[in-house]
């Protein structure tokens, strides 16, 4: 690493700690806005690994989000279990789950693809929807204990950023690495990918299994967040949602859907404050980035031109 | 466990078979409208549930102009199944137009974002609350079938499902418009080719889709409640129905309606709290299998 490309990322992190701190010192309703958008934020990264960069368009990530949410919520409220092992057990139970629904799913292409993982996250849904005397059924798991060094906002807050930080980091790190150089050829073009000697179902599983960790990590910090897990989470509406954020921010850069979640979150709570039509106000945003904006608003900052997606890596 | 003594009697049984063919039916309207525009089209129309919801409030509204009229049922089921029809052609030739040539995942946004839109316009306009329609008169009433009631109206949208079908057959079978959908359905390119106004085409297919949804709605409210919900509902069983039976075939679309009828009614009965479950399983276990769906053909389009 060259003395320059080095001050570049130290000039990076600086900056990157210091907006991570910046809600520490809002009040508490933003501040937990903030907590949301993070948490939501590490959802649609990880969400990410699978489109952005496998090109493979999930309908059913909200799956794996419900899991993580209710492993750690199910472990924390209903047995003794360490709060470390709740925690952790969100993504490895998420991840498990996401390998088993991820065999089968990554055997279709396109929308084929999309339908399976959206058949497999509505039976995730309805078992937590009538499950009752496990999850609560329609009533959600409420009530899940957090221990007393994390209930404090501020600290909370931290928290999760700190977790965001190193998963993210580590997920760069991945994607960075062949494995990462492996989706995108696969991404471009699967059948080239084969014949070069890709094993292109295998990596494309991993990235499912990845992404779906990723997503039960975020979901268990959700269930830690609302104090309790709810149907809802694993619904496919919560699908579309990630969805949205990630095509929001911009597919094709690392950290594009965080800034899509960002901006969807700020923008319900500033646009619910006035009506209670937020879905015709995201409609309205969705057509414009359909048609104005394609690629996501990252592309308006990094100055790309053009409707077609561009062949290179992705950028930081 | 299930609760098995509905299985002594035959007469509740054979009500209860009914009960999923009418949901067949109204599944099949709704379904075939989405598979005709997937078949032809190539875009998979979330916005289809709101296409029937909005067919459901406006019969209901066209039907609340003629109060105490006995046409006042079959002039809201016309108008409002065409109304529908008119709003899928400004869908199709203002949104979807623009992105026939954009990615798949684009061409599935704009209807999603439809879905959001409809839906919140029919709030404002109708407002959040639930709303039923009133059967007419001629069928207001019930007959005796095995001991038991049914309900005459239920019986006539079970005729209503097969003339449709027979109907759509027909039309794509023995019409001009028929032929070129479905040369269009296997090779866009080739229609546009040797001269065809593919344009107007789309245009006419999802009017036409869009229609077979609206009828759905229009039918669906006297028996159904109306609220805003029923869009998002209904699309998941219309995507269900697609994917049992095939993307793009009538004949599947029909058999998936019917299985996942059957499925509903049946599963209710015996397994009240899981049969929710069934219809993702069925679907998940069909795509794992085939794919392309029970009666469809494995094609992959270019």
């Amino acid at each position: 690493m060259s003395a320059a490309m080095e001050r570049r990322w130290v000039v990076r992190a600086v900056a990157g700690a210091a907006l991570l701190a910046v809600p520490l010192a809002l009040p508490q309703f933003y501040l937990l806005l903030s907590v949301e958008i993070l948490i939501m934020g590490l959802f649609a990264i990880g969400f990410n690994v699978l489109l952005g960069y496998a090109g493979m368009v999930s309908f059913g990530h909200a799956a794996f989000f419900g899991v993580g949410a209710y492993t750690c919520g199910l472990l924390l409220k209903k047995t003794e279990a360490p709060f470390v092992v709740a925690f952790l057990a969100a993504p490895v139970v998420a991840v498990v789950v996401a390998a088993v629904i991820g065999y089968f799913c990554v055997r279709l292409t396109r929308i084929y693809f999309s339908m399976l993982t959206l058949a497999f996250s509505q039976i995730v849904w309805a078992t937590a929807h009538k499950w009752y005397s496990l999850t609560g059924g329609d009533n959600g798991l409420v009530g899940v204990p957090v221990p007393a060094w994390l209930i404090g906002p501020r600290t909370f807050y931290g928290f999760v950023a700190g977790v965001s930080v190193i998963v993210v980091a580590v997920l760069w790190r991945i994607m960075q690495a062949p494995f990462g150089r492996t989706l995108l050829a696969i991404r471009e073009n699967a059948e080239r990918a084969e014949f070069v000697g890709i094993n292109v179902k295998r990596s494309q599983l991993t990235a499912f299994a990845l992404s779906g960790a990723v997503s039960g990590l975020a979901g268990g910090m959700f269930a830690l967040f609302t104090r309790g897990a709810f149907p809802e989470y694993a619904f496919w509406t919560k699908s579309a949602e990630v969805l949205l954020m990630t095509l929001l921010g911009g597919p094709h850069v690392f950290l594009g859907p965080a800034l899509g979640a960002g901006i969807l979150i700020v923008l319900n709570s500033v646009v619910t404050s006035y009506t209670e039509y937020w879905p015709i106000v995201l409609g309205i945003i969705l057509l414009a980035l359909i048609y104005v904006f394609p690629g996501g608003v990252t592309r308006i900052f990094l100055g790309w031109r053009g409707t077609g997606r561009p062949a290179g890596p992705t950028r930081a | 466990m299930p609760d098995l003594s509905a299985l002594a009697d035959p007469g509740f049984l054979a009500v209860q078979c009914l009960n999923g063919l009418t949901q067949a039916m109204f599944l099949f309207l709704i379904a075939s409208g989405l598979s005709l525009i997937f078949g032809v089209l190539g875009v998979l129309n979330f916005a289809h549930g709101s296409l029937y919801m909005l067919g459901a409030y406006l019969s209901y509204t066209i039907a609340s102009w003629f109060v105490g009229s006995p046409a006042a049922f079959w002039v809201a089921l016309i108008l409002g199944s065409i109304g529908v029809a008119l709003v899928g052609g400004i869908i199709e030739s203002v949104f979807l137009r623009p992105v026939y040539r954009r990615e798949e995942l684009d061409q599935l946004l704009v209807t999603y974002a439809l879905v959001l839109i409809i839906s919140d316009l029919v709030k404002l306009a109708w407002g959040a609350e639930n709303r039923s329609g009133s059967r007419p008169a001629l069928l207001a009433g019930s007959v005796v079938i095995a001991g038991r009631d049914f309900p005459t109206y239920n019986l006539f949208v079970l005729a209503v499902g097969p003339l449709v079908a027979l109907g759509l057959w027909l039309l794509l079978r023995r019409t001009q418009f028929g032929r070129l959908v479905r040369a269009a359905a296997n090779d866009r390119e080739m229609v546009g080719v040797v001269g065809v106004n593919v344009t107007g085409l789309f245009t006419g297919v999802f009017m036409l889709g869009a229609w077979l949804g609206g009828l759905g709605g229009g039918l669906a409210a006297p028996i159904g409640a109306i609220f805003p919900g029923m869009d998002v509902e209904i699309i998941v069983e219309s995507f269900i129905v697609v994917v049992v039976g095939g993307m793009g075939s009538l004949g599947g679309t029909l058999l998936g309606a019917l299985i996942i009828g059957q499925l509903n009614a049946f599963g209710i009965l015996f397994f009240p709290r899981f049969a929710i479950v069934f219809v993702y399983i069925l679907m998940a276990v069909v795509l794992v299998i085939r794919p392309w769906g029970l009666l469809g053909r494995p094609v992959t389009r270019g």
